[in-house]
């Protein structure tokens, strides 16, 4: 059995049902994120675990114990808020020491894990500030010594990033997950940003109308998606519509050309549509080593980004995307320019059709 | 001429609210014959009635004050947290003593709780003291469930009552440590504004024949030319006291600025 351990979870609001049959093992120290757009069930999963709410049905068990019916403050988890929620009534010494004190942490013991805590988020000279004193990235610093100073058994992060500025999001994401590793605390993550997630998650959770619809490592939620929301979700994706030719040899019609893909037999029959999806980084602008499959496009849009030029070419009526290193020597194609694109049948992501 | 106008508003604003204290001050300094003096303040600190009934409608102001952040702080916070949809249900029930007169309140206490009836809360000063507590709360309540609620408005209750939880802390301490401080500004400003309505009031304390600081007021009124202004002036000076209490107390917590 898994260290915590989410079995057929189900919420329903009225007669909304916002998580459906969710199921899910997290191996201590496994940093998970619940990645998927707003209104998908993440935060209700995240709030069941934090006891926040009472699932409709299913059981939740931490380390073997089963917890579904315990009140938020019998959990012994940490959690972290996307409004940093500290104590505007305290300091930041009293907010991070507030856990052990309810605890009943002796004074000697709760000071020097205070001051521990603060050395771990690199902040031990703010500890007599008050909240309204610190930035933003140092208040959800110190809601994370806050959350972690109890020694919880599982921290849950409720999108701690999303109030923050770009630069400050980086950097607070990668000490999350260094101190995370340190500690080896088991985390959930919930995020409707897939880069964040994919950054720091050892898997991912892609949900979409309250289910689960694919659990993986970020390598393979991008590289090999199950669903076609999957695919569109996690990414930028490119799709062009194609008929199955043969699908023992794998070949399909797309932009009046027969191709070759790598994946045989394809799961559909002759004729069927499907439909063939490329990541931009799979497409390259003109005829490239490596790269079999050409297809004629002409340019729609040419964005210059400085070191990256996107360009946006039509393709049998889709519009693809793909991105170009920037060259002084070659100025950006024009717009209308008939050309080719080329990838690799490897690179082909086969979805079902629309 | 915009600026004249806005002035001349002003300065008639003025003159409107201290002509009648001027005049009220200026009348309970003439005591002695010819000259301004503070015989009719000295004359009211000398009557050991005005100690005695100033000392008993602060003893019950200071009741009704517990009473009032006990039930109200509870109530309002659950109801911001839990029970959104009941808010305006809440908020009538509270604007009631507004509408409903205290006279009819008062005898509808003395009915109720009469010697005869099942709890003869009038048969005792101390249960006669109790219902006076209960009706200045009552009365006091628009003012104390506003002044909360607002408070509560400034701070987010939900978020902070589940950090609190995830932390291990149980209602109690929520309460008591989280919810409680985050709006003492708002809830001393409730308790100043119940402290100025109970020192004045006059309507419950006579029904229910208690020696309180309002009947008293009426009674040296209608005995005395001087006193009665000077004790006006006393009053309307512990109700200004009580306000700018509450803008040094806002003033000092450091916290509240940073809502501010």
């Amino acid at each position: 059995m898994a260290f915590l351990d989410l079995t057929n979870l189900e919420k329903t609001f009225g007669t909304n049902r916002v998580v459906k049959d969710f199921s899910l093992g997290i191996e201590k120290g496994e940093f998970i994120s619940l990645l998927g757009p707003s209104g998908c069930g993440k935060t209700t999963v995240l709030r069941m675990v934090a006891g926040f709410e009472t699932p409709t049905s299913g059981a939740i068990r931490i380390d073997g114990q089963e917890v579904t019916g315990h009140r938020p403050n019998q959990r012994n988890i940490g959690m972290m808020f996307q409004a940093y929620a500290l104590f505007p009534n305290m300091t930041v010494a009293d907010n991070v020491a507030f856990g052990l004190k309810v605890k009943g942490v002796p004074r000697d013991e709760r000071q020097s894990r205070v001051e521990e805590m603060l050395r771990l988020i690199g902040l031990p000279e703010m500890a007599g500030r008050f909240p309204f004193q610190l930035s933003g990235g140092q208040q959800q610093r110190v809601a994370l010594a806050r959350a972690l100073a109890p020694s919880p058994r599982v921290l849950l992060l409720d999108e701690p990033l999303s109030a923050l500025d770009a630069k400050v999001r980086v950097s607070l994401r990668n000490e999350i997950r260094e101190i995370q590793r340190e500690l080896g605390i088991t985390t959930i993550f919930v995020t409707h940003d897939q880069e964040e997630a994919m950054s720091i998650s050892d898997r991912i959770v892609v949900m979409n109308g309250g289910i689960a619809e694919q659990v993986g490592a970020p390598f393979q939620i991008y590289n090999q998606p199950h669903t076609r929301f999957v695919a569109g979700f996690v990414g930028t994706l490119n799709t062009l519509a194609a008929t199955v030719v043969s699908p023992e040899d794998g070949q399909v019609s797309v932009a009046g050309q027969t191709v070759t893909l790598a994946k045989k037999p394809i799961p559909a029959g002759k004729g069927d549509k499907v439909t063939l999806a490329l990541r931009p980084e799979a497409v390259a602008f003109g005829r490239a080593a490596g790269r079999e499959i050409v297809l004629p496009a002409t340019i729609a849009e040419v964005h210059f980004l400085g070191s990256v030029i996107r360009l946006r070419v039509k393709v049998d009526g889709a519009i693809v995307a793909l991105d170009t290193f920037n060259r002084p020597d070659q100025p950006p194609p024009p717009i209308g320019l008939a050309t080719e694109i080329s990838f690799s049948a490897t690179d082909v992501i086969l979805l079902p059709a629309d | 001429m915009k600026r004249f106008v806005a002035w001349a508003a002003f300065i008639g604003g003025c003159l409107y609210f201290l002509l009648p204290l001027v005049g009220m001050t200026e009348f309970s300094l003439k005591m002695r014959r010819g000259e301004y003096s503070f015989d009719a303040y000295a004359k009211v600190f000398e009557d050991p009635n005005f100690w005695a009934t100033f000392g008993y409608s602060l003893t019950l102001a200071a009741a009704t004050i517990v009473f009032g952040v006990l039930l109200v702080v509870p109530t309002a916070y659950w109801v911001r947290l839990k029970l959104p949809q009941a808010r305006p249900v809440i908020e009538f029930i509270t604007l009631l003593p507004l509408v409903i007169p205290a006279i009819v309140i008062v005898f509808g206490y003395i009915r109720l709780y009469n010697t005869s009836s099942v709890l003869p809360l009038t048969g005792s000063g101390l249960g006669t003291d109790i219902l006076l507590t209960m009706g200045y709360a009552t009365l006091a309540l628009p003012y104390m469930y506003r002044a909360v609620d607002t408070g509560l408005r400034t701070i987010d209750v939900a978020t902070l009552t589940e950090a609190a939880q995830s932390l291990g802390a149980g209602w109690f301490t929520i309460l008591a440590r989280i919810i409680l401080p985050n709006v003492l500004v708002a809830v001393l400003s409730g308790a100043f504004l119940t402290l100025a309505i109970v020192i004045g009031e006059f309507t419950m304390a006579a029904l229910l024949n208690r020696p309180a600081f309002g009947p008293y007021m009426q009674l040296l009124g209608a005995n005395r030319a001087y006193e009665p202004p000077a004790l006006a002036v006393i009053a309307f000076a512990i109700t200004w006291g009580c306000m700018g209490l509450i803008q040094l107390v806002t003033r000092f917590s450091k916290h509240e600025r940073a809502k501010a």
